[in-house]
Order: structure tokens, then sequence, then C-alpha cells
């Protein structure tokens, strides 16, 4: 196992340097002053200079090998310039935006887990009757059904239709006014936790209410996937002797199911959720632009739309690095929950 | 292989799944009689109706009204469904090829070069489909081309593993030995041998990618770095509808067309192909035979 662990770092470095190189490889497809933009730190920068010679002063036109070098040291320092889509330094974005991604996140991590694996056990006890094939037709159309079509319907409904409940953006005006003031210390700048640490349930309800349907429409495709995999892995336990064993010595039904089956199969389901949840940046790129959540997400289709590179850049490098660990820990937990399983 | 076709074609599901892309398939070949151009020329350029920008309801002339720009959804929808399959067939096909190329290069000369594959197509992994044909599609500059190119590009690796697997266990068969003692060449045992028993869950794999595919074109479309706007794709017509989810005082839905029929469109084509898709997997899974699970 730690051996294991140890071989799987060691690799870790060279995948990361595959993902530095890919997009070291994209940034070549744009022109020297495209990429000077990353290296300027405000726009104040540029009045009365000459491109050709600050293109000169950055090494733009050295040899590749050189720049490569120059740009994982920029890499490594965090280095990636001036923002035009969000009009600010890069680094200072990412902090600003970061919070708000990792809130939507883990609102939307909780739901996607519980929900796919209690609609996943729905499905295999129900096995073949109606239950369970509602659940299966759910699944499909669930995977079926683009998640910024879902997130325009359910606005259309929620807020601006029949009812008024769950309104776009973060807060309220009102919510806002109470987050900005002084009396309200901002420990980690997402907003229900906030909320919950300065103990103001205004403010928590009304984050509440703004966050309700943007998790739904992160969570919804993946309960259609996890649904799958909980259903065929539990079917497979339940047939299981050791389940047969537990029914014979007369066990309630409910603790057969609860106690011996669902933990076994659970296995198979933890893993991919937990690339799944490495995964939520793909959805947050859709939903924090429907839902106007000042995110990630969003930012990067903001830098995307403006021809932003350098915010692109840093964008797409913290989703490498980031699925890597992910990869990497879901690995480690593999192993770890289910022993039969070596890596030799 | 027949019983298993045959097994498809008395399968509800996947027989409501053909019914709706044959359907769709109709469309797209009949587009030019069902929606006329106005210059055939530029066939996928979608008509406005003026220039105003509140969406007009299902009428006279429009029949499923016009969204933001006047621009007409039926005409956008009905040569949508030539995008669609188009970009389904292309980066689904294309990058089918090349993932089975170097699935089978690793997988039939293993050592270092399977080593140095596997890791190329891990490094490839490492970047969020979405995230990373957004990018790519940025840099290259905003078209559909482009972002086919992008979608290609980071969209080979699933095969390349698939086919790999299958290979490695097919491989080791009595038969590839056989073939090679009596001196056939390498090339020949990959296109005679190996390949034609171990394609086929690539086949269904495809299949599934079909839909998905169609998705994540639209997703690039709506964020605005895919097709140009005005230009017949459902993505692009959904995302006109962003500033419309308020209705008026009375009428709260107003605006309902805008989302629910490009939106209906590109649902049920990705649903008809996941029904093929999910009763191929029953079928070809061994685990789900005998009817028992």
């Amino acid at each position: 196992m730690i051996s294991y662990i140890t071989r799987r770092m060691l690799v870790l470095p060279f995948v990361i340097l595959g993902v530095l190189l890919i997009v070291f490889g994209m940034i070549q497809f744009l022109s020297v002053n495209q990429r000077l933009s990353t290296y300027i730190s405000s726009p104040a920068e540029l009045k009365n200079t000459d491109l050709e010679v600050l293109a000169e002063e950055y090494g733009l036109n050295d040899p590749i090998w050189t720049r490569f070098g120059r740009w994982i040291s920029d890499v490594v320092q965090f280095n990636f310039g001036w923002s035009e889509s969000a009009k600010m330094p890069t680094k200072k974005a990412f902090t600003t935006f970061f919070p708000v991604s990792l809130e939507l996140a883990i609102w939307s991590a909780l739901p996607i887990v519980l929900g796919g694996i209690w609609l996943g056990t729905l499905a295999a006890v129900n096995h073949n009757n109606v239950i369970d094939h509602i659940a299966r037709l759910f699944a499909i159309v669930g995977w079926s059904l683009p998640s910024f079509v879902a997130g325009l319907l359910l606005l259309m409904v929620f807020y601006g239709g029949v009812v008024s409940w769950f309104p776009p953006g973060r807060l309220g005006f009102e919510a806002k006014q109470i987050v900005n003031s002084a009396q309200f210390v901002r420990y980690t700048h997402m907003n229900t936790i906030d909320a919950i640490l300065n103990g103001n349930w205004f403010v928590f309800v009304n984050a509440v209410r703004h966050i309700i349907l943007p998790a739904i429409v992160m969570s919804y495709v993946r309960w259609a996937m996890l649904l799958r995999i909980m259903r065929s892995s539990l079917l497979e336990t339940l047939r299981k002797d050791y389940v047969q064993t537990a029914r014979a010595k007369g066990q309630k039904e409910g603790v057969v199911i609860k106690k011996h089956a669902r933990r076994n199969a659970l296995i198979p389901v933890v893993t991919v959720a937990g690339i799944y949840i490495a995964f939520l940046i793909n959805g947050l790129v859709v939903t924090e632009t429907i839902f106007d959540w000042h995110g990630l997400g969003r930012w990067a289709v903001n830098a995307a739309q403006q021809f932003d590179t350098s915010s692109l850049m840093l964008f797409v490098l913290f989703n490498g690095v980031l699925l890597v660990f992910a990869n990497l820990a879901v690995d480690i937990m593999y192993a770890y929950l289910d022993p039969r399983v070596t890596y030799d | 292989m027949k019983k298993k076709i045959k097994k498809l074609l008395t399968n509800p599901l996947s027989v409501i799944g053909l019914i709706i892309i044959f359907f769709y398939i109709g469309v797209a070949v009949a587009a030019p009689w069902i929606a006329p151009p106005e210059n055939p020329g530029e066939p996928y350029k979608v008509p406005r109706d003026g220039w105003s920008s509140t969406p007009q309801p299902p009428g006279e002339g429009h029949i499923f009204g016009t969204t933001q720009g006047q621009y007409d959804i039926f005409y956008g929808v009905v040569w949508g469904t030539r995008t669609a399959f188009r970009v389904s067939l292309m980066v689904v096909g294309i990058s089918a090829i090349i993932g089975v190329l170097i699935g089978t290069l690793a997988a039939f000369y293993g050592g270092a070069v399977d080593s140095v594959l596997m890791r190329v197509v891990d490094v490839f992994y490492s970047i969020p489909y979405l995230v990373a044909a957004m990018v790519l599609t940025t840099i290259l500059g905003r078209s559909l081309t482009n972002a086919l190119i992008a979608l290609i590009v980071f969209g080979w690796m699933g095969y390349a593993r698939l086919i790999r697997g299958n290979i490695l266990s097919v491989k080791e068969e009595e038969y590839i030995s056989a073939a090679q003692a009596v001196g056939a060449t390498d090339f020949r045992i990959v296109f005679r041998h190996i390949l034609p028993n171990s394609i086929f869950p690539v086949v269904v794999q495809a299949s599934m990618n079909m839909g998905t595919i169609v998705i994540t074109a639209a997703t690039l479309s709506f964020l605005g770095v895919g097709a140009q706007e005005g230009y017949a794709d459902w993505g692009q017509m959904i995302s006109f509808a962003r500033n419309w989810i308020l209705g008026t005082q009375g009428d709260t839905l107003k605006f309902w067309y805008t989302v629910l029929i490009p939106g209906a469109a590109i649902t049920t084509f990705c649903l008809s192909w996941n029904l093929i898709g999910d009763a191929f997997r029953d079928i070809m899974d061994p685990k789900m035979q005998g009817g028992g699970v």
C-alpha cells in the first residue's frame, strides 16, 4: 500500500509536467503581442512604450526552450500577469473568485453523493418494478438534458415564473449590505459559512435561497450516473452468499440492505463520486454563468469571450493540477476501501 | 451477433430511440424543403425578421416564434439538426479513429511504447473536457470548426483506453499465436485478427458518446465560444434566451418557447442516442445476461 502510494507520487511530477506542456503548447498558437499580455501587471505599463521593445525585453522572441523554462518559473511563482476580463491582476482575481466556486462546490457535493446513493438503492431494492423503471428513466432523461437548458427552465419557473423563491446571484440587496458592513466579519468569503460564523440567520437563509437552484443544476446529471453505478453494484452484492446468510439467519430486510449489502456496494460508488467532485469545475463553468455567480467558472467564460488568455491559462492549469491530485486521492481511497485490490 | 441486433429491435426503449433518430435523420435530409433558405449559398445562416430584441411568440410566419434579435426558431431548429449530426459524427468518428490507432499501438507493441502512450492519455485526461475544449477553441478563434477541432484533440483518450484493454485480452488468444506461427505480418494480424475481435465495445461507446458530444458542443456555443451568432446551432439558439427568463406581469412564463423548443430538440436528440447505447450495454454486458439482473 505504502509502496503503491510512493510510486504514484513519483509519477505525479511527470503528469503535471505533461499538463504544463499541453498548456504551453496552446500558448504557442498566440501571436507575440497576445502572449505579451501575460507579462503586463496593469494597463498603465503600456503607456508610451513600444510593444516590440517590450516583447524583446520579456524575451518573447527567444528560442522555445528558454521560454518554456521561464514560463515554468512564472507558473511556480503563480505569476500570470493582468486579467483583462476581471480588471485586476490574475492572482487577485483568483483569490477573489475561488471562495465563490468553493462554496457552490461544497453545497453540490453532498447532494450529489447522498442523492445518487439513495436513488440507486431505491432502484436496486425495487428491482424490475415500477420504482426501478421510473428511476432508470429519470437517469437517462437527466443524462440527456443539458444543464444550461435545465438551469434556464428552473429560473423561469422558480424565479421569474409562478413563484419567485429562488433568485439568481449570490445574495439579495439587503443581505449584501449586511455582508459588506463593518460588523460582519468575512472569515471565508463563503456567504453561508460566514453567516453561520457571524450568527446572522437572515443572511444565511438568503444565501441558501440563492444556492439551491445552482446546486440542483450541478447535481442532477451526476445523480443519473451515480444511480446507475449504485444500482448495478448493489444488485450484484445482494446476490452474494453473505447477504443470503444474513437473510437466512432471520435479519430484517432493512438491516440486510443497510448493513450487509449497501456498505460493500458503496466501494465503486465512492471512487466514482470522488472523480465527479473533482469534475464539479466543469459544471461550475455553465452554472455560474446562468445564475450570475461571480466565481472561477464565470470568470473563465468571460475570459474566453474577451480573449483574456492569461486568465484562461491560470484556470486550465488549476483544473489540471486539481484533477491530478483528485485522481491520486481516489486511487488511494480505493485501495484503502477494498483490501482485495493490489497494485503490483 | 444477429441475436443481439434482434434484441436491440425488440427492446421498447431502444426502439423509441431508433424512431427518434430516424425522425431527426429525416429532418436533416429534408431541411432544404422543410425550411427553404433565403440564400442557398449560406443555408446555416438563420433568417432574421427585423432587429427588435424582444422575442415574438409562435404564430403566423414563425411557427416556433422568434428569439432575441428576431431569429426564426423553427429555421434554427431544423438546420441545427444538420449541425448536430455533423458535430457528433465528425467528433466521435475522428476521435474514435485516433483513439483506436493509439490504443492499438500501445497494446500491440507493449513495453515502453505502451507506457509512454498511456501516460500521454493520463495527461490529456487531466484537464476537464469542457474546460480544455473551451480554452483551445478560444485560442484558435471562435468558430464551429475550431470547436470541433478542440473537441477532437481532447476527446480521443477514452477510446484508446478501451481498445487497449480489449486487445490485451484478445492478444492472448490461441488464434493470434497461430497467425504468428504461420508468419502473418503485424499489419495483417492487427487488422484481420485483433481489431475485428475487439472493436465492438468501441462502437458501443461511440454510439453512447454521440449524444454527449452534441451537448458539449452546444454548451460551447451557449457560452459564446462555439458557433458564431446567427449560425443554425441548438446551443446558440438557447443562448439568446438567457435575457428572457423573466416574463411580464400576468404572463410570467411569456418567453417559454425561447428555451423549451430548442431545449426539447437537443434533449430528445441526446435521449435517443442514450436509449440505444443503454440497450446496447445491457445486451453486451455478460453480467446482465440471462434476464436475471
